[in-house]
C-alpha cells in the first residue's frame, strides 16, 4: 500500500475513533472498547473495500455489512457519518430518546444499516442469508460481517459457519474481532472459544489471521478473500480492545462504560494529537 | 379448492408447490421437509429450496437476511422449533426489523399424537402474539391453509402460519369463501352464545352447535383464522348480540385465542366467557382421538362450556 493511502486511511480511522468517543460520551453509556478495536477494519471496509453509495443507501447492488457484534454500534455510526450516510452532528444523539441511532443497529431507521443486530450470534446468520440470496439470483454483491470473540461462544455462530461452508458462500467474509476480552474477563478465563483459526478451518473456511490495526494486512486479507472461490473466508483479526485511547487499551472495564468528563478530554486530546 | 379431509400441513405443501409457479419465493426447512410438506415444493423447485439442517435458530436469521435483500422466504419446521427454539431469532432477526419472512409451522398442538409432549407445541400462538407486527394465521382446514399461504405472500411483513399433522374435515367448502387477514368469519348464526374457534377446532365448534341445537340452544360459530390481528370488532359484536362467548383452540388456554378474546371482551364488552383448550399442562403420547378426549378438545366439551357460560348471564 502506498504511504499516502495508508496515511489517508489512518486519518479516517482516527476521525472515526473521535466519533466513537464523542457519541459514547454524549450518551453517557455504550461500548467504546470493542468499537475502537474495529475502527481500522470499518475504515477499510467503507472507504476501500465495499461497493456502497451514501446517496443511495438502499442501492440493490451494494455490498452488505452486518455488525453481528451490534453493541459496537458507535463504530458503525461513526463510520457511516464519516462516509456521508448520516450527518456527523447526529452522533451526539446516540442512545437518546427519539434518536434513530439506537443502542444497537436498527435497519428500519438508520440509513446505511443493512441489518438490525445486537443479540449475539444472529447477525452472522443474517449475513449468510444475504450471501445466499446473492447466489440464488446471480447477483455479484458481497457480504461482510464482524463478529466478536466473546460472541463466538454462541452456538449459532457455528451453525452459521456450517451453513456458509455448506452453501459455498465465497461472497461472504466473516471478520472475527479477536480482542481477547469480554464482559466478565478475558475470553480465556470466561469460556475459551479458541483456537478460532482451527475451528473455522474445520468448518470449511478459508482462514486468514491478521493484525486488525495494520491496513496492509487488512487489504491483503480482503483481497485474498475475493480471490478465494468455493468457500467463505474468515479473517481472524487480532486487535486491541480500546485501541487509540491509552487508558482504555486492553482494559475490560471499558467494554461497556462511557468516559467521564476528564477522561473524555484526555481521550479527545490523545486522538486529536494523532491528526 | 381442497374439499377432502386432509391435514393443514398438506394444504401448506400443496399451496407452496402450486403458488411457486405464480410467485417468486424461496423455501427453507430444517431437515423436516418430508413432515412439514415443504418437500412437495422441493421436488418441483429444487433450486429454490434450501435445507438448513437441524439448526432452527440459524435458519430463522438466515431467512431474515434473505428477506433483507428483497426476496420472500418461507421458513418451516415444527411449531415447537419454529416458535419455541427460534423464538428469539423470530423476535430480533425477523420481527424487530419487520422483515418479510413467512413462517410455516407444522405439527402444532397435541394432534402431533404419539411423539408426545416434547413435540406437542401448545405455546406457539402465545409466543408469537407478543411480537409486535406479527400476523398469526391458524387455518381451520387444508383449503383454508392453502388460502393462508397466498394471503401471507400478498401481505408485506412477517407472518406466522400454524398447521397441523392430523387430517381434518373441510369446513370452508363454501361458495365465495375468502380469507382476508384480520377478518373473522361467521360460519353459522345463532343467538344464545357464540363459539369462537380457530384451527381444526372450528369443525368441533360446528358439531357443538348441533349438540346445543338439540337442547334448544342457538349457537353462533365464528372462525378466527387470524389470531393476530384479532377481529375485535366481530368479537364485540358477537358478545353484544349473543351475550356469552366460548373459545376453542388446540393451544394452551393461556396466551392463545382464548386470551386474545378475553382481552378484547374485558376492555370493551365484558360478557360471560369460557375457554376450551389445553389446560395449563403438557401433552403426552397417545392416538389423536384419545388425546382429544383426554384434553377436552371435543364438541361435547365445547357444548358443555357453552351451557355454563349461558348460565352465567
Amino acid at each position: 500500500m502506498e504511504q499516502s493511502k495508508r496515511q489517508m486511511l489512518e486519518k479516517i480511522a482516527n476521525d472515526i475513533r473521535i466519533g466513537i468517543i464523542e457519541s459514547v460520551y454524549s450518551a453517557g453509556c455504550g461500548h467504546p472498547g470493542g468499537s475502537l478495536s474495529i475502527a481500522d477494519i470499518m475504515t477499510y471496509l467503507y472507504f476501500e473495500e465495499m461497493r456502497v453509495d451514501p446517496q443511495n443507501p438502499k442501492w440493490e447492488k451494494r455490498d452488505r455489512f452486518v455488525l453481528s457484534k451490534g453493541h459496537t454500534a458507535p463504530a458503525l455510526y461513526a463510520t457511516l457519518a464519516e462516509r456521508g450516510f448520516i450527518p456527523k452532528e447526529d452522533l451526539k444523539t446516540l442512545r437518546k430518546i427519539d434518536s434513530y441511532l439506537q443502542g444497537h443497529p436498527d435497519m428500519k431507521h438508520t440509513p446505511g444499516v443493512d441489518m438490525s443486530s445486537g443479540s449475539l450470534g444472529l447477525g452472522i446468520s443474517s449475513a449468510c442469508g444475504m450471501a445466499l440470496s446473492a447466489k440464488i439470483s446471480g447477483e455479484d454483491f458481497r457480504v461482510y460481517t464482524i463478529i466478536g470473540d466473546g460472541e463466538s461462544e454462541e452456538g449459532q455462530v457455528w451453525e452459521a459457519a456450517m451453513f456458509a461452508s455448506h452453501y459455498k458462500l465465497d461472497n461472504l467474509v466473516v471478520i472475527l474481532d479477536l480482542n481477547g476480552l469480554q464482559i466478565d474477563g478475558t475470553i480465556y478465563d470466561v469460556m475459551n472459544p479458541t483456537p478460532h483459526d482451527k475451528k473455522f478451518e474445520a468448518f470449511g473456511f478459508n482462514v486468514i489471521t491478521i493484525d486488525a490495526h495494520n491496513f496492509d494486512e487488512i487489504e491483503g486479507a480482503l483481497k485474498a478473500a475475493r480471490e478465494c472461490k468455493g468457500k467463505p473466508t474468515a479473517i481472524i483479526a487480532k486487535s486491541v480492545k480500546g485501541k487509540g485511547v491509552s487508558y482504555m487499551e486492553n482494559k475490560v472495564e471499558w467494554h461497556g462504560a462511557a468516559p467521564k468528563e476528564e477522561q473524555y478530554k484526555i481521550a479527545i486530546a490523545e486522538l486529536t494529537a494523532n491528526k | 379448492m381442497i374439499k377432502e379431509k386432509m391435514a393443514t400441513r398438506e394444504g401448506y405443501g400443496q399451496a407452496l408447490a402450486a403458488l411457486g409457479e405464480k410467485y417468486d419465493f424461496v423455501v427453507l426447512d430444517a431437515d423436516l421437509a418430508a413432515a412439514t410438506k415443504t418437500g412437495v415444493f422441493k421436488k418441483k423447485f429444487p433450486d429454490r429450496f434450501f435445507d438448513c439442517g437441524i439448526a432452527e435458530g440459524n435458519m430463522m436469521s438466515v431467512a431474515a437476511g434473505i428477506a433483507a435483500t428483497g426476496k420472500i422466504p418461507f421458513v418451516s419446521s415444527f411449531a415447537m422449533f419454529a416458535a419455541g427454539r427460534a423464538f428469539e431469532q423470530v423476535r430480533n432477526s425477523v420481527g424487530y426489523p419487520h422483515l418479510n419472512v413467512k413462517i410455516g409451522a407444522t405439527h402444532a398442538g397435541i394432534t402431533v399424537g404419539e411423539d408426545g409432549a416434547t413435540h406437542q407445541c401448545n405455546e406457539d400462538i402465545a409466543l408469537m402474539r407478543t411480537i409486535p407486527g406479527m400476523v398469526i394465521l391458524n387455518p381451520a382446514d387444508a383449503n383454508e391453509a392453502y388460502m393462508a399461504v397466498e394471503a401471507a405472500i400478498k401481505h408485506d411483513g412477517p407472518v406466522y402460519m400454524r398447521f397441523g399433522r392430523y387430517a381434518v374435515p373441510c369446513v370452508t367448502d363454501i361458495e365465495g369463501y375468502q380469507l382476508e387477514i384480520g377478518k373473522g368469519i361467521v360460519l353459522a348464526d345463532g343467538t344464545d352464545v357464540t363459539l369462537i374457534a380457530s384451527g381444526f377446532t372450528v369443525h368441533l365448534a360446528l358439531e357443538a352447535r348441533n349438540i346445543l341445537a338439540e337442547q334448544g340452544v342457538s349457537a353462533r360459530v365464528v372462525n378466527i383464522h387470524t389470531v393476530k390481528p384479532l377481529d375485535t370488532e366481530l368479537v364485540i359484536k358477537c358478545a353484544k348480540e349473543t351475550g356469552a362467548i366460548v373459545t376453542a383452540e388446540e393451544h394452551s388456554i393461556i396466551g392463545g385465542l382464548g386470551s386474545a378474546v378475553a382481552e378484547a371482551l374485558t376492555e370493551n364488552c365484558p360478557v360471560p366467557m369460557k375457554r376450551v383448550g389445553v389446560e395449563d399442562t403438557y401433552g403426552r403420547s397417545g392416538t389423536v382421538p384419545a388425546l382429544l378426549e383426554a384434553y377436552g378438545l371435543t364438541a361435547k366439551n365445547i357444548a358443555d362450556k357453552a351451557l355454563s357460560a349461558i348460565k352465567m348471564k
